[in-house]
């Protein structure tokens, strides 16, 4: 259950549109170059270390790192609510890589740094919004 | 040393709610920064602000150079208003390049807000709601997880500082009450009148750890003015030239709030480098500064960045008293934006000259011939720094 009744969502591009939809088949897309697989996050199409043009979007492992976070105590619009976890998430391919989303799945007071998480995803209409949970949490035990 | 130089200050009253026009505060600014000067409407010859009119932010800025010139019938030969570029400093710096390359003698910058009047429980001043529809650009990033405001972006740099270098609220809040205190000597502040302890700052409600509202800066209606004169255009104006003696505005690292690989730091380290590129000034000559504090994190991040200590010392270096009006840098010595009110920068460049110009009253330094200015935070950032012979 979402814990977002409403999130803002975001306008998709072609360039941002990989991002926001493939968590519908369970994968963490990023862009990479396809010359030196360097991977260029938010998107642009151009390789900043190679400067090749010809990029494809992977799917990543989906495993990664609190870089920072903050608990969220105020409620900034009607249908949001008033404490969550903001993270920001290097991914393990790629610590340049960072993915601002939620801590899910466990207490905020939980949250540490440079702590083990993985993706999931929560639906928001036609989107599917990268979300991760500690790395403990999809350890088989602890499988719902 | 830049072949420009300040020669006149002005600022409206500030407060919350004021519900006056915006452009009666504008007006109010600039009849005093053109007295300040001894000049006259008629001497303005260049016309520069940030961000321009804009709307989507309710009372962010309501007048663009088109307003002003009308409202106050200036003739001028170069005018810009620009939301990209070193920050709010963007206005002042091509001010300076304006005068220093002919195309203008003394330019009027302003920025005026109605931030408190405008906003409303569903519309806050400074909180990216997207309006109900779908955003794009870089706020797409951020939107969809719930980091509507920019001080969960700003909480986000404080945090990894205190995990990485132990900062505490504590040190930080040393700052946040010694600004309280300077703005009981400053009687345009908008908390004049209202002191605060520690213990009233580490009780605040918080709003994302670790930042509570008395680490956040206060929504105001107000303006204030700035006039740039050309070095030798100056030299005719009522009080001494204050000379802009370098400026910068890099940004090297990576331009957003979230990517830079060090988050410990801003885009404040960039503009400040690019500024001491420039100059044989060093950070030991700097007698007062005036730091940007839309959040109270950024103060610490603007004094390593400027160098006034080592990357990480910056919570200590304040908890030692050394930014106090006492200590040996003296830092938003008239309340900065947490106690006077925010004026996006322009309060922190015009205090800097209130200090130079020996104006502070019971909050004047001992020692102020030469400020360091920063202005903006996250991936925004301008340097300027202000000797006065
Ligand atoms: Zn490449």
């Amino acid at each position: 259950m979402s814990e977002f009744p409403a999130r803002p969502l975001p306008a998709l591009t072609e360039d941002t549109a990989p991002f926001w939809t493939a968590g519908e088949r369970g994968e963490l897309l990023i862009q990479q170059c396809d010359h030196c697989r360097y991977y260029i996050h938010p998107p642009t199409g151009f390789c900043p270390q190679c400067e090749s043009r010809e990029t494809h979007f992977q799917p990543v492992s989906g495993r990664g790192f609190v870089e920072t976070f903050t608990v969220n105590h105020k409620q900034w619009m009607p249908g949001l609510p008033e404490r969550y976890v903001l993270a920001l998430v290097r991914i393990a391919e790629q610590d340049d890589v960072r993915l601002a989303t939620n801590i899910v799945g466990c207490d905020p007071d939980a949250v540490t740094f440079d702590m083990p998480v993985r993706v999931r995803f929560e639906q928001a209409e036609d989107l599917w919004i990268p979300l991760f949970a500690p790395e403990e949490v999809f350890a088989p035990e602890n499988a719902a | 040393m830049l072949k420009a130089a300040i020669t006149g200050i002005g600022m409206s009253r500030l407060g919350r709610n004021l519900d006056r026009p915006c452009i009666e505060l504008l007006a109010d600014a600039a009849l005093e920064a053109l007295a300040d000067a001894g000049l006259t409407r008629d001497d303005i010859d260049g016309l520069t602000t940030y961000p321009g009119k804009h709307d989507n932010s309710p009372g962010m800025s309501p007048l663009g150079c088109t307003e002003v010139r009308e409202a106050l019938g200036l003739k001028t030969r170069w005018h810009s208003s620009s939301s990209e570029g070193p920050a709010q400093m963007s206005p002042l710096m091509i001010a300076a390049m304006a005068v220093s390359t002919g195309q203008a003698r003394h330019v009027l910058c302003f920025r005026a807000l109605t931030e408190s009047s405008s906003q409303s429980p569903g519309r806050r001043a400074s909180v990216a709601t997207g309006n109900g529809g779908r955003v794009g650009g870089w706020f797409s990033w951020l939107l969809p997880v719930g980091a509507l405001s920019a001080s969960n972006w700003a909480a986000q740099f404080a945090q990894r500082r205190a995990y990485e270098f132990g900062a505490t609220r504590e040190q930080i809040g040393v700052q946040c009450v010694q600004q309280r205190a300077n703005a009981q000597h400053n009687p345009r502040a908008v908390f004049h009148g209202k002191p605060m302890t520690m213990e009233d700052y580490l009780s605040a409600r918080m709003i994302s750890d670790p930042l509570s509202m008395l680490d956040c800066d206060i929504p105001i209606d107000g303006a204030c003015v700035i006039i740039i004169s050309a070095a030798d255009a100056a030299r005719d104006c009522r009080k001494p030239p204050i000379s802009i003696a370098a400026m910068g505005a890099g940004l090297t690292r990576r331009d957003s709030w979230d990517q830079r690989a060090d988050l410990t730091q801003m885009a404040s380290l960039d503009a400040a480098e690019s500024m001491w590129a420039t100059t044989d000034f060093k950070p030991g000559d700097v007698d007062v500064a005036a730091v940007y504090d839309g959040f109270s994190v950024f103060i610490p991040m603007w004094l390593e960045s400027f160098g006034f200590c080592g990357r990480g010392e910056a919570e200590a270096f304040i908890a030692s008293g050394a930014t106090a009006l006492t200590g040996r840098l003296p830092t938003n010595t008239g309340g900065g934006q947490l106690s006077a009110g925010r004026l996006h920068g322009f309060g922190h460049l015009h205090e800097a000259c209130v200090q130079l110009w020996g104006e502070g009253g019971g909050r004047q330094a001992a020692k102020a011939r030469t400020a360091a200015v920063g202005m903006g935070g996250g991936p925004l950032a301008g340097a300027m720094l202000l000797h006065r012979e």
